[in-house]
């Protein structure tokens, strides 16, 4: 199978499928820029991500973490104003491609976002099937299945499993993070981004959700943008430190913490600026 | 520490604004009563109109209605026989037919404005003549729907009637359905487009989905505003005291049927155009009520994931 047939496959399961690695890497990003009308927000970011590990993005403020990120599913283009150059491979493929299609991106690359946003009319179990069935998924048990492994894989089924008739805005902030998270992981992604997925969070939803990032890297790849250095510490394999667009150093995250080979990393991590 | 003199933050400041508070804490207390309780009269004044209309269709039109009244044709004017039941069944079709047309286009063209136009030149050329077409008077609408789709065809027909509503209609379902469906968050567009979820899809199930009681409600107000309209009816489907005859004949609607009995010399003919017009009222309330009951309430039910 070609990569353009696989970037374009509609199976579910894409997770489990062999494929051909760009350089062994899962995520690839080469010189990638990205405005906002005049203002770049990017400039020329080069990282690779390996597969099943956990890469943390900080940075201060307006340093363009989110951007990326939304760069890695191409959800930035959704933003009137933003335009996109380079390359992002996920595997071998370019999704910048010409003939790549950003829907079938999307689905191979899920997205947990800074608020917990489930569907507001739609009830907990609604929510979790919800991607399955607007991809046309009919097999009902098929989607029980996926739905009680996805809420289970998010630590919510106990919770929740005797009310999934319940209305998904009924839950509390963490449990609905957790609900969104289980909604992207119906989807089987391969790579799931997360985009500050703590920062409106309690600390004991916020720990339930790091920990829940430590198993979620044994069956995909996590790419997760952070303000808090700590959970960046906790939680990740490498470290990206990015300050005003650039990606100033990125490495392991123990290297990144403890031995930064940039003043400039040395001085944030330290608390001096930020 | 700071209290210096040069210090933006000094005692005399604070004194000062203390002050002022204290002086003015009496008249800030007479203001806000007599604000509140202009704003209660403001109320009254606005539902007496309201209150007496109910009031006055309610009395006169009470005596009038019976299962006869309801479901006959009309009788003798004069010995006071019959009913309205072709105006009845005639609104009924007409609004029916007009939000058949009306309430798709409408808001798939609010969808459109909202979703897919953004800032366009385009876009804010079509909502200019939406908001230029709710001003526009619905005789002028109903000569439209005469010279198009009654001389064309050559009879007063029901489609006429039906089109001339659906352009009332729209505007209001276009402006309605763009308003709520700006009101959906992006963070909710942007959780479905993340699931891979193509666009229409999202706009269709997610997105319209949220907004759906304020679509509703809109559609609601829509419908309400058509079934009280006599002017474009009478360019086209003209009325008639027969029930519906078919497509190429006029057909009857409560609000011409109550213009004719209020023209008319007769007794009788006065008490059956209240009770016609207390049908109408009634008719446009309780499709408030039953939307209200029906959708807003159980807006939410599980497992009801468009099927597909």
């Amino acid at each position: 199978m070609s990569s353009e047939e696989y970037a374009n496959t509609n199976s579910y399961k894409l997770s489990s499928l062999a494929v051909t690695k760009r350089h062994g890497y899962k995520v690839s990003v080469r010189n990638l820029n990205s405005w906002f009308g005049s203002k770049q927000a990017l400039k020329d970011i080069n990282f690779d991500v390996k597969e099943n590990t956990v890469t943390a993005l900080i940075g201060p403020s307006g340093c363009g973490k989110t951007t990326l990120i939304r760069c890695l599913n191409r959800m930035n283009e959704m933003t009137s104003s933003a335009t996109v150059k380079g390359s992002v491979y996920l595997d071998d493929i370019d999704i910048y491609a010409n003939n790549v299609d950003p829907v079938i991106i999307k689905r191979r690359m899920g997205m947990v976002f800074q608020k917990p946003n489930p569907f507001p009319t739609m009830s907990i179990y609604d929510n979790v099937a919800a991607g399955l069935k607007l991809n046309g998924i009919r097999d009902k048990a098929l989607i029980r299945e996926i739905v009680e492994e996805s809420l289970k894989g998010a630590v919510l089924w106990d919770e929740v499993k005797d009310e999934l008739g319940k209305p998904g805005l009924s839950l509390s902030g963490g449990q609905q993070q957790r609900l969104c998270i289980a909604r992207a992981l119906a989807m089987q992604p391969e790579v799931l981004l997360m985009d500050e997925p703590t920062s409106a969070l309690d600390p004991i939803a916020s720990a339930k959700i790091e920990e829940l990032m430590n198993e979620l890297r044994k069956e995909l790849t996590v790419i997760i943008v952070t303000h808090n250095m700590q959970q960046a510490a906790r939680v990740s394999n490498h470290t990206a430190f990015m300050y005003l667009g650039e990606l100033v150093e990125y490495g392991p995250t123990k290297q990144i913490f403890e031995n930064p080979q940039k003043e400039l990393t040395e001085r944030y991590i330290s608390g001096k600026f930020g | 520490m700071n209290n210096t003199e040069n210090s933006p933050h000094n005692v005399d400041h604070r004194k000062v604004i203390h002050e002022a508070i204290v002086r003015k804490n009496y008249k800030r207390k007479i203001v806000n009563r007599v604000f509140t309780g202009a704003t209660i009269a403001c109320v009254m004044i606005a539902m007496i109109p309201l209150g007496s209309i109910l009031f006055e269709v309610v009395k006169n039109g009470i005596s009038a209605i019976s299962i006869e009244f309801l479901t006959q044709p009309q009788g003798s004017i004069i010995r006071g026989d019959g009913g309205v039941g072709p105006a009845i069944q005639g609104t009924l079709l007409t609004v029916g037919y007009a939000s058949l047309i009306g309430v798709p286009i409408g808001i798939l063209a609010g969808v459109y404005l909202s979703e897919y136009a953004g800032n366009s030149k385009f876009a804010y050329t079509v909502r200019f003549f939406n908001n230029v077409m709710t001003g526009i008077p619905s005789i002028v609408i109903g000569i439209v729907g005469y010279i198009v789709l009654v001389i064309t065809i050559g009879s007063f027909n029901i489609t006429a009637g039906a089109v001339a509503l659906s352009i009332i209609m729209i505007p209001i379902v276009v402006a309605v359905t763009e308003e709520t469906l700006k009101l959906v968050p992006n963070s909710i567009r942007e959780a479905a487009h993340s699931l891979g979820i193509p666009k229409w899809k999202v706009t269709l199930f997610i997105t319209l989905r949220s907004a759906k009681n304020g679509v509703l409600t809109g559609i609601v107000l829509a419908v309400s505003r058509v079934a009280g309209e006599t002017a474009p009816l009478i360019m086209t489907i003209l009325g008639t005291s027969l029930f519906f005859q078919g497509f190429l004949s006029p057909v009857d609607a409560l609000p011409l049927r109550i213009w004719r009995f209020a023209s008319q010399p007769y007794e009788h003919a006065h008490s059956f155009g209240w009770g016609a017009a207390l049908v109408l009222i009634i008719m446009v309330l309780s499709l408030s009520i039953l939307l209200r009951f029906l959708v807003l309430e159980k807006s939410f039910k599980s497992g009801s994931l468009v099927k597909m």
